[in-house]
């Protein structure tokens, strides 16, 4: 009899639906269905079941052909990497659980590397803002119970947060908002109709790259003072009508995406967006959050603040105390300076998302990639190192755009002798430590039981 | 007619790039989502092309064949979109104005006509680019 | 596992009202024994003290807000890890120290508990992966429950049983210690914008009162025979003449007795009682009322309080007193963080500034040093900086030397702007009272271990407790003129021994532990009516599965679990 697992976590977007229900085969081996997953969620379950996927390491050879190789070979070759390199890079974390970016953070203290995730090239100049100003948010259940006005800016969930409007922000009947949408007001702030600008009630069609002045002119309407006729491309009387909507409003809810952070002002667009939020407060109740990409993308920055004090582009090549400073410590500017002398891409795709320019600095030197799957990084990596499929293969702690901590369980069993990424990057801390003849550093029992339980080979 | 339209250019998500990259960057479904770029009509007018003409973009930092579609969601004149990936990253600045992240969104750029130009593929791209690709042009 | 013999130590230890005497302690294995085999490892501690290790009882050190805290203030890394050591891992952060960080200092200290004082049930996973990254000492979490939408439906309507197997789920499910409250049905209130600033104020839509929220938790958690009391922060946090709105609130106490197995004597616990203790009705005439306050709770057995000692330092506000923080950015118009939590609660985040040249800081000071010299019981008086609210825990040994020496409080008022403002609006300047090295464990030992239900595991040194012994570089008979060396004796352990292995050696960590999570598993019969509501709301409000709520056992992988058989 196939099984059916229910709650199960979908490793996909910032959403992290854990509501995902997967039809398992007899013998616990093959995913048969899924329901309730958005589109992108259903292939993600269905794909690893792709005969194509790579079981065993592979590194590339003289004449640019890869070839398979054993764990233990990959393993070594990685700590000794690492230990060469004056200032490696170990970037990614888009796609793994925080137990595996605990462990990578170990590796990376030893090594004195360079630590930076995904952040660094999305939501990083929201955490500029956050330095500079807070946040004043909420988790989304909030937004599901209280939000009459909702607003997004810069951001596009219909396409990268599929289910965020049914299960959070604009459908759902909560518990102050028992007729759903039709209780909300939704705002969409983008310079392009997208879809989610076609559900919004108002959509301000703004002028590309113009979000500083959209949100100043708002902060300034709400502290009664007058604005030009025209701001950003949008009319006056269309700026009033949405701050009036705000004002009457007993919640307002703010999300915003790469709209407002890849783009001209950056940080300081989302500086002025969590003032606008602030504002807000003093007249009635309002939210922030940022449209965080990936499942678990909010992982690091959590781990590593509560490891090293900072969520990202985190210095550790002075030994002694962590260092950070984006702009200077931040990926694509190592890259771009050419200042690191290793590159270690760990669940994430940097092939594809970096500007290729990055991606040409960073191959000229060892550049190793460990990630579950075929991807732009892997086809250019001198070693890639396959790992379980975490929300699938792996179960762990993953933490939601609102960063809630949600622990995803695993459906079935990833491929025989496959590591997650915990497993592998602990035992590249053992061989690190085996080949600098020094004291592993375990700060818990659960770790010596996992060291213990973990050859997979 | 221009020989040449100048364009403001964003690159972000869509769910058919969500969708084909989950399946394999490789696949013909990322090839088919990706390496595209829309644009309103009235820009392809100006530009004197079809939709579903190859085009050349070319930012301060280099350029990409694409496929030039007519937007799936509604772009105002002046504005392009190519889909985060491979295609756009051809082309995405990658100056952070000292944040970390690059200028994905709002950078200038050139599209001329390239109808006979192929588009090429993501390895290609990416894997020539680092000095590794062996297949043909 | 080994055998040790501290010799020759002045023993201090008020469980056995042992005040100095020259004795040996020794230990097997992880507890205290009678006598020690002839193999025992000799640790000589003549010319020191000998206590027990230090038990805290209410510090923000594990959890959802005390990172946000880390996150959005990297200025707190700058040039703050003084006792970084090579070989461990790295200390980074002052007030919002890192995990690691927050571990070895405590250590450092010769503490062996700290209690987590407020845990988002919902974020329960992200506190204890956080108290996993803290090595070496034992923590326990408090689930905040005040402003909880079940809590406040069932107290509204007098179901006490109701109310305490929804506390007995949620203890078990978060693996957390005991009942909290954190600005009873104003945090709610905070939802909408709004608060509760006295006790009779109705929470909005739920129609309850925080004085009905308090005295409904009284209840629930004495139905339980929960190990710890209530632990109350009270409504109307730092606000000028706040002082009356705790009274009345500690009144709520007043003839409930304690019903417990665990050998603790008080029905409520008030947290950082210095924020409570405020007088005037405005900054401009703000005064001290620590003699009103202590008048009360000096003639009332069944109640505990901490103190929330303001340190004078830079430093990071965060409680789940969400509309407090808001306040708060009003008056500094620094940072905010603000994370309200669906149908449970809310934090804030608020970077301050206690400067020595305001006046307000000045007093706020004042206060907390006052509470202390006027408690005439110290064991129910428990020090703490409400860490890291009034300061960070690694000044617990300033504290201790401004309490121990009128010098120490003298110097330190003189350096103020407005010290004869201070002076004026408080009592600090006229009690000469200075506490001995008995009151100080009476304070941070024996006194908290008692009140968090747990005095049969730490707080003294009797055979059978746990063996956590910390030996500190003074002499009982003649103690150093200069204060400041009690402050560096006490902020750096010449031994501490936890769980009965050596982890601090002059000073300096020298072993990772062993270190454990306790929590509270209350057993209730089975309860048709609380299970269905709760299923219920997961259904429709919650926006997280029940089954991925639960904080799984291997996030806790060292568990001390401590079992209440609620007889019904």
């Amino acid at each position: 009899m196939p099984k059916l697992i229910t709650q199960v976590g979908c490793p996909y977007c910032g959403a992290s639906c854990d509501d995902i229900e997967v039809l398992v085969s007899d013998d616990g081996k093959k995913i048969l269905e899924t329901r309730n997953a958005c589109v992108i969620g259903n292939e993600i379950f269905h794909h690893v079941s792709n005969p194509d996927r790579p079981k065993r390491p592979r590194q590339r050879q003289t004449d640019g052909t890869m070839k398979e190789i054993s764990y233990d070979e990959a393993i070594d070759f990685t700590a000794k990497t690492l230990i060469k390199a004056k200032k490696p890079l170990i970037y990614g974390f888009g796609s793994t659980n925080c137990e595996g970016m605990s462990a990578v953070a170990r590796v990376a203290e030893k090594a004195g590397a360079v630590l930076d995730n995904c952040a660094s090239i999305c939501h990083g100049p929201s955490f500029l803002a956050i330095f500079d100003n807070g946040y004043p948010s909420c988790t989304l259940g909030e937004v599901k119970n209280r939000a009459d006005v909702v607003i997004f800016w810069g951001c596009n969930p219909m396409h990268a947060h599929p289910r965020h409007t049914s299960r959070y922000s604009i459908f759902p009947r909560g518990f102050f908002t028992n007729k759903g949408q039709m209780q909300r007001t939704v705002i969409s702030v983008d310079p392009r109709e997208t879809d989610t600008a076609k559900l919004a009630d108002i959509h301000l069609m703004i002028r590309q790259g113009h979000d500083y002045d959209l949100f100043d002119a708002f902060r300034t309407v709400l502290r009664g003072y007058d604005i030009p006729a025209e701001v950003a491309g949008i009319k006056k009387e269309q700026i009033l009508e949405a701050a009036e909507k705000m004002k009457k409003a007993r919640f307002v809810m703010i999300f915003f995406g790469m709209g407002c952070t890849h783009t001209d002002g950056r940080n300081h667009n989302i500086d002025a967006a969590i003032s606008l939020t602030r504002d807000l407060n003093s007249i009635t109740k309002a939210s922030i959050m940022a449209m965080r990409g990936h499942y678990n993308i909010a992982g690091p920055g959590q781990v590593w603040s509560w490891q090293f004090g900072f969520p990202y582009c985190i210095d550790l090549s002075k030994g002694t105390h962590a260092h950070m400073n984006p702009g200077e410590t931040s990926s694509i500017d190592l890259a771009m300076r050419d200042e690191v002398d290793c590159f270690v891409n760990v669940g994430t795709d940097a092939g594809a998302h970096f500007p290729i320019e990055a991606v040409k600095h960073l191959k000229k030197h060892p550049f190793i990639t460990v990630d579950p799957n075929i991807c732009m990084a892997s086809e250019i990596a001198d070693l890639h190192i396959p790992v379980r499929v975490v929300g699938v293969e792996e179960p762990g702690v993953v933490y939601r755009m609102d960063n809630v901590p949600i622990q995803f369980k695993k459906v079935i069993d990833g491929p025989e002798g496959v590591p997650s990424d915990e497993e592998l990057f602990d035992r590249i801390y053992i061989r690190m430590c085996e080949l600098t003849e020094t004291e592993p550093l375990w700060i818990h029992v659960k770790e010596h039981a996992k060291a213990s339980s973990s050859q997979v080979e | 007619m221009a020989e040449k339209v100048v364009m403001n250019m964003i690159t972000q998500r869509a769910i058919e790039e969500g969708q084909a990259m989950e399946k394999g960057k490789t696949t013909p479904e990322y090839f088919q989502a990706c390496s595209i770029v829309e644009m309103n009509p009235d820009d392809m007018k100006r530009l004197g092309i079809w939709k579903n003409t190859n085009v050349r973009v070319t930012s301060e930092v280099g350029s990409v064949i694409v496929k030039a579609i007519e937007p799936t969601q509604f772009c105002p004149p002046g504005l392009a979109h190519i889909r985060q990936g491979v295609w756009a990253n051809q082309i995405v600045p990658p100056r952070t104005q000292s944040t970390g992240t690059p200028q994905y969104s709002g950078f200038p750029v050139t599209i001329e006509p390239a109808i006979n130009e192929k588009v090429k593929s993501a390895l290609e791209l990416v894997q020539g680019s680092v000095g590794l690709w062996k297949g043909g042009n | 596992m080994a055998e040790f013999l501290i010799k020759n130590g002045f023993v201090i230890d008020p469980t056995q009202k042992i005040n100095g005497d020259i004795a040996d302690i020794a230990i097997k294995d992880d507890k205290i024994v009678e006598k020690a085999g002839p193999g025992a490892k000799i640790i000589d501690a003549k010319g020191k003290v000998v206590m027990a290790g230090g038990v805290d009882v209410h510090a923000h050190v594990a959890g959802p807000k005390v990172n946000i805290g880390r996150t959005m203030r990297p200025e707190d890394k700058l040039f703050k890890s003084p006792h970084a050591q090579e070989n461990y891992r790295m200390e980074m952060g002052f007030s919002i120290p890192s995990t690691f960080k927050t571990g070895y200092d405590y250590a450092r200290m010769g503490y062996a508990f700290v209690m987590e004082a407020a845990m988002p049930p919902l974020h329960s996973p992200h506190v204890h992966e956080e108290i996993h990254d803290t090595p070496i000492i034992d923590e326990g979490a408090l689930p905040v429950f005040a402003n909880n939408w079940f809590v406040m439906e069932y107290l509204k309507n007098g179901e006490i049983e109701n109310s305490a197997a929804y506390c007995a789920w949620l203890l078990s499910a978060t693996k957390g210690y005991g009942i909290k409250l954190v600005n009873p049905g104003g945090t709610a209130a905070w939802a909408w914008g709004l608060n509760c600033l006295t006790i009779h104020d109705p929470v909005p839509y739920y129609d309850i009162t925080p004085a009905e929220i308090i005295t409904g938790l009284i209840k629930t958690n004495e139905y339980l025979g929960l190990p710890h009391s209530v632990h109350i922060h009270q409504n109307s946090l730092g606000v000028p003449g706040n002082y009356a709105v705790t009274l009345e609130s500690l009144k709520l106490a007043e003839g409930v007795k304690a019903r417990n197995k665990f050998n603790r004597d008080q029905v409520m616990h008030s947290t950082h009682i210095q924020f409570h203790s405020y007088g005037g009705d405005s900054w401009g005439n703000f005064e001290s009322k620590a003699k009103d306050v202590m008048d009360y709770v000096n003639s009332h057995k069944n109640i505990t309080v901490d103190l929330g000692c303001v340190t004078l330092d830079e430093t990071t506000t965060m409680t789940a007193d969400g509309p407090f923080e808001h306040h708060l950015n009003h008056l500094n118009h620094l940072k905010w963080a603000n994370t309200d939590v669906e149908l449970e609660t809310a934090a804030g985040v608020v970077p301050y500034v206690y400067d020595k040249d305001i006046k307000v800081c000045g007093i706020q000071w004042a206060i907390g040093l006052e509470l202390a010299l006027y408690a005439k019981d110290p064991s129910r008086t428990f020090i703490t900086t409400d860490h890291p609210n009034a300061g960070p825990f690694t000044r617990y040994p300033r504290v201790i030397k401004w309490l121990m020496s009128k010098n120490a409080r003298e110097e330190t008022l003189n350096t103020f702007k407005h010290c004869s403002k201070v002076v004026d609006a408080t009592d600090i300047q006229s009690i000469d009272s200075e506490m001995s090295l008995y009151n100080i464990a009476e304070m941070t030992r024996s006194g908290p271990a008692k009140a968090l239900g747990l005095s049969h595991m730490y707080g003294g040194l009797g055979s059978g407790l746990d063996a956590n012994v910390a030996v500190f570089d003074l002499n009982i008979n003649d103690m150093p003129d200069d204060p400041q060396k009690i402050e560096d004796a006490f902020l750096r352990a010449s031994w501490f021994i936890k769980s009965g292995q050596i982890v601090v050696k002059d000073g300096e960590i020298t072993n990772h532990g062993n270190k454990r999570t306790v929590w509270v598993n209350a057993k209730v019969k089975e309860n048709p009516q609380v299970t269905r509501d709760i299923h219920d709301k997961f259904l429709k409000n919650y926006t997280v599965g029940i089954d991925n709520y639960s904080v799984r056992d291997y996030l806790a992988p060292n568990p001390y679990v401590i079992n209440v058989d609620v007889e019904a």
